[in-house]
């Protein structure tokens, strides 16, 4: 097992919670970040040690570039380098585009693309050094497909998509990969109200879980997918097929 | 620990590092990164392994402009004190 751990932004619920757990069991320990839910993570986290693993609740807003600074230094001193980073902290704030505030619109992009942005940038260079890395960028269906009510976060996760790609071609040469996952309609808090009347245009006829996701973040941060670099892999029972 | 930057310790760290990335050939402060084949990845890595080493940050603004081995020695130097 190599010497460092996981970090998963947004672990204390749904996606993120699920990806935590995959990735101990892969014998990772893992970093559960988390904004405001502290019970949450706390409850993840004993749930990874209950099971044998190892896991640690991390508090921190994504969105401040210190406090981001200061969560990787923490956890390179207590468990190692981040070896494998889940950008999965996200946000919507939903409205028709004319109507989109400001606040709406920064909040989102900032959550959901420019937080992966400045956590990728600090984990790169440890991983580069270690001659190993995965990243994994949750995105969405939502961006490449189009979503009404949704032109802020379709924009962020466009955006994680095409960031995927380059950061990904520019460190392939040093065993990093960089890759992100698009679920389509996954019930969580998150998608809250968002379902109802949707189901029947996914082919599944079901929502997907935060596990169903969670195990193909596993398979990208995992040695089997050492040669998977710069791809997204849609995860929606085949809404976008 | 950062260790204290004189230029004996910067240069030695610099060479040690460029020839670990696989730098081509002989390392001297003369030496040019395109002489040595080490690409802008590499001088990403030299700067991590610099930050380790001296607790000297380079951003990519500081470093696009350096074009031999010794202008980059010189910068962490500077940057130290």
């Amino acid at each position: 097992m190599r010497e460092g751990c996981a970090l998963v932004t947004g672990g204390a619920r749904g996606i993120g919670a699920a990806t935590a757990a995959a990735l101990a069991s892969d014998g990772w320990p893992v970093a559960i970040n988390y904004r405001s839910d502290a019970d949450g993570a706390e409850a993840v986290a004993q749930a990874i040690r209950d099971a044998g693993g190892r896991a640690e609740p991390i508090q921190a807003d994504v969105r401040d570039p210190a406090a981001v600074g200061a969560l990787f230094k923490g956890l390179e001193e207590r468990l190692g380098p981040v070896l494998v980073l889940v950008n999965n902290a996200g946000v919507r704030a939903d409205g028709l585009a004319p109507q989109l505030g400001d606040d709406e619109w920064e909040r989102v992009l900032e959550t959901n693309l420019s937080a992966a942005f400045r956590a990728t940038r600090r984990a790169l260079k440890p991983m580069l050094r270690a001659r190993f890395g995965r990243v994994v960028n949750i995105a969405s269906v939502v961006g490449p497909r189009a979503n009404a009510g949704q032109a802020n976060y379709a924009a962020s996760k466009a955006g994680l998509i095409g960031f995927t790609k380059t950061v990904a071609v520019e460190v392939a040469r040093r065993g990093v990969t960089v890759n992100a996952v698009a679920p389509g309609f996954v019930e969580t808090q998150l998608t809250d109200g968002v379902g109802n009347g949707l189901l029947d245009s996914i082919p599944a006829r079901r929502p997907g879980t935060p596990e169903e996701i969670a195990s193909c973040v596993r398979f990208l941060a995992s040695d089997a997918a050492s040669y998977v670099t710069g791809t997204t892999l849609t995860v929606d029972g085949g809404l976008s097929a | 620990m950062p260790v204290q930057a004189t230029a004996e310790s910067v240069e030695q760290v610099i060479f040690d590092g460029l020839k670990e990335l696989g730098a081509e050939g002989e390392v001297a402060r003369g030496s040019t990164f395109e002489e040595l084949d080490v690409d802008s990845l590499d001088l990403v890595e030299l700067a991590q392994i610099v930050e380790d080493e001296f607790g000297v940050e380079l951003q990519g603004e500081d470093v696009k402009d350096l074009r031999t081995v010794g202008e980059v020695i010189d910068l962490v130097v500077a940057r130290s004190q």
